[in-house]
């Protein structure tokens, strides 16, 4: 099980994190599945519709959006394979709130922001049994040079 | 028949499928349709009294059916639902 990430893809999830910072950000990795394994092909950053005053520590991706995102992900012949968001001054490991709202199957892709710039990206899956996030690697893969 | 389609987190439940054909005159039938066809998909669906679970949005050709009429929506044969998840968390 593992999720490969173009660098360059890695490099907006992170440019989201830090615009979105002192605030969380969010948004919907689009890609393809074979078997455990993922791989990203596009991102879809979005705005973060919790509530303004919980917006530092919170996220929420409003449905219309994400109807978007499996509209796109359609249109490309990808799927929705996860989910990004950025933890502002925390590590870049899943909370016990994290755990509640998640999914099976997706891959949480979580960045830890501090002071403003994005230090470190990890990814993580739900177990079948809801009890708790288990991390899966996340491979940068270098962009090719044409 | 009308058509719904399944986001990635639910499809290890409905045989990996994307898009079921599906039977019922309005979106409630048609999800107990889907329900019926696929009973481990049930419980992602519905809680314990049979109520939709607030985590499932449902976008009847692009409009959210809770603005609509609900599962007592109408639904056509040309009709496109889909199921779209809430999404949220936080450190």
């Amino acid at each position: 099980m593992t999720l490969y990430v173009p660098g360059r893809l890695l490099e907006q999830i992170w440019a989201h994190a830090e615009a979105s910072y002192p605030e969380e950000g969010a948004g919907v990795l689009l890609g393809s599945v074979e078997g455990e394994e993922r791989w990203a092909k596009q991102l879809l950053p979005f705005a973060n519709h919790f509530a303004p005053e919980s917006r530092h520590n919170r996220y929420l991706i409003d449905p219309r959006d994400m109807l978007r995102a499996e509209e796109e992900a359609e249109r490309l012949g990808l799927d929705v394979i996860g989910v990004f968001h950025s933890h502002p001054g925390h590590p870049a490991r899943p909370s016990e709130f994290d755990r509640e709202w998640a999914l099976p199957w997706y891959s949480y892709v979580i960045t830890s922001v501090q002071g403003g710039k994005a230090v470190e990206s990890r990814s993580w899956r739900l177990t079948a049994d809801r009890q708790q996030m288990q991390e899966e690697p996340l491979q940068v893969q270098q962009d090719q040079l044409t | 028949m009308s058509v719904i389609r399944v986001p990635t987190p639910l499809r290890p439940y409905t045989e990996g499928q994307k898009e079921i054909q599906i039977n019922g005159g309005t979106v409630g039938e048609a999800l107990k349709d889907l329900a019926n066809r696929y009973p481990s998909l049930k419980p992602h669906l519905f809680d314990e009294t049979g109520s939709l679970r607030p985590y499932v949005n449902l976008f009847l050709n692009d409009e959210d059916v809770r603005e609509l009429q609900g599962e007592s929506t109408p639904l056509k044969a040309e009709d496109r639902l889909m199921i779209v998840p809430s999404i949220a968390g936080g450190q």
